[in-house]
């Protein structure tokens, strides 16, 4: 107590196993909190997702200002370089257990920006991600039937993107330094 | 007394849920209001068990971890000083005499704890968040004291019991009825209190994200959030007691603070917002005012 320790140093292994576990994942999967971060040409579909017109608050999901807060994190369409270095520190900064939807085809394969000189191609050399959805770019319908997905998912206890993340950390760490070159921010996020 | 404590322990575990429910109720009235479904009205317990299953892996130091506490215990102390029926033993709570002016001071205590704590956590919102809300509860706290003066002063007593007592003997005995500009000076107030749409510059979610709790994850967050629910309904049967004549009975008691609930909710939903010199302004001139005809009127009438 009483020092900052989200620098600088690396999280040990979280693991959840308990009576709870299956209420856990229940609780989880209708109470998904996304993060209001949009990082690309994607975000424009969350807007009617979570107002009005399709109402994504009747499965239990609704946006917060906060990473802190936050369950979910949507990358939402293309992901310059610049933009993967603040979503890394986002998605760092989320509290397990979190998870990663990718939106669009260019977090899949580059989409209409594959030759891009600073577009990434390919999201999951970067983080862990839950669910795709394809399109471009995917209606709010095709986002929501994502988000069913994940639902399942965690209630099956499947969605374990962020269990992966820190098993593998050097690994993701490694790659992220290979194409961020000014790396300006602290080692680790949390 | 141990049994005091007990029953008391109940009543708290009662207020929570109570306040967690209504708390999912006004999503879903907000919902339909806005013609979509919204989230089942049990959302807020899902919330609360999913943030206190999170993990945390966030410190900021010693006041950090004390602020979600500190919040909780102003909601549970506030509520445990109000009695919801008076006169029964079981859930009368831990009032006694003179608890009008300890339960004011109790109702300021979570929020500075948490101003505290929201200081301590270091991002750059909370201190935003913090000095409003401290700068609008100066507002709207000055039409609140003014009308529950002129409740002291009428009844000539300072405990809730004793205003209850005074109002008991039909529907027209209600201070809502006898002291009517007391009654919208103090129901405005609790639009502030209850951070209501036109009054609601603290969280500000379009401007300053969430403000003071950003950074609160998890766990501290659960605590947070119900110890804003128990403190709603606190609130409302503090009014309750105050204006609408107290409650003889579990029913009307929830009846009554249902009633009480929907007030800053309807006010909320057709609202926009107003900025925080606005806000002050509104509750130094308006509130005031009306309040302070009541007040007149004592003087003049005793």
């Amino acid at each position: 107590m009483g020092k900052d320790k989200f620098l600088n140093e690396k999280p040990e292994k979280l693991t959840y196993s308990g009576v709870f576990k299956k209420i856990d994942n229940w609780a989880r999967a209708r109470s998904l909190w996304v993060v209001a971060y949009g990082t690309g040409c994607g975000a424009i579909e969350l807007r009617p997702t979570f107002t009005s017109r399709f109402d994504a608050e009747r499965f239990g999901m609704r946006m917060v200002g906060t990473p802190r807060q936050a369950d979910v994190i949507v990358v939402s369409g293309y992901l310059t370089v610049k933009t993967l270095k603040r979503v890394i520190r986002v998605y760092e900064q989320m509290q397990s257990p979190k998870y990663v939807v990718a939106l669009g085809a260019c977090p899949i394969n580059g989409g209409m920006y594959y030759d891009s000189y600073n577009a990434i191609n390919r999201l999951d050399l970067y983080l862990p991600v839950d669910i795709w959805v394809t399109g471009c770019m995917p209606r709010p319908e095709a986002i929501l039937a994502g988000f069913k997905r994940l639902q399942e998912l965690i209630d099956d206890g499947k969605a374990d993107g962020w269990k992966k993340y820190i098993e593998a950390l050097d690994w993701y760490r490694g790659n992220q330094r290979k194409i961020i070159k000014n790396w300006r921010m602290p080692n680790y996020n949390w | 007394m141990g049994v005091k404590i007990f029953y008391a322990f109940i009543a708290l575990i009662g207020g929570i849920a109570y306040g967690l429910l209504l708390g999912g109720i006004s999503r879903k009235i907000t919902a339909r209001m806005q013609n979509r479904r919204g989230p089942t009205v049990f959302q807020n317990f899902i919330d609360v068990w999913k943030l206190f299953r999170k993990k945390t892996a966030i410190s900021h130091g010693v006041m950090f971890y004390l602020a979600p506490i500190f919040r909780l215990l102003g909601g549970a102390g506030t509520f445990l000083l109000v009695p919801i029926v008076v006169g029964n033993f079981y859930l009368s709570n831990f009032s006694f005499g003179g608890d009008l002016i300890v339960i004011m001071y109790f109702m300021v205590m979570g929020c500075l704890g948490m101003a505290l704590g929201a200081a301590e956590s270091g991002h750059p919102h909370a201190p935003i968040g913090v000095t409003r809300g401290l700068a609008q509860m100066a507002g709207q706290e000055l039409p609140f004291i003014i009308s529950v003066v002129v409740l002291m002063i009428v009844d000539k007593t300072t405990s809730v019991e004793g205003i209850v007592m005074a109002q008991q003997g039909g529907i027209l005995h209600w201070h809502i009825f006898t002291y009517p500009f007391a009654a919208i000076a103090a129901f405005i107030s609790l639009l502030g209190m209850m951070t209501s749409y036109p009054f609601e510059i603290v969280m500000a979610p379009q401007e300053i994200a969430i403000g003071p709790p950003t950074e609160f994850s998890s766990t501290f967050l659960s605590y947070m959030f119900s110890g804003r629910s128990v403190f709603a309904v606190a609130k409302y049967v503090l009014f309750m007691d105050l204006f609408l004549g107290g409650a003889t009975n579990l029913l009307w008691a929830f009846l009554k603070t249902f009633l009480i609930f929907l007030w800053p909710l309807f006010i909320t939903d057709v609202f926009p917002r107003f900025k925080l010199e606005q806000s002050v302004s509104f509750f130094w001139t308006w509130p005031t005012l009306i309040g302070l005809i009541d007040l007149l009127r004592i003087y003049i009438v005793r």
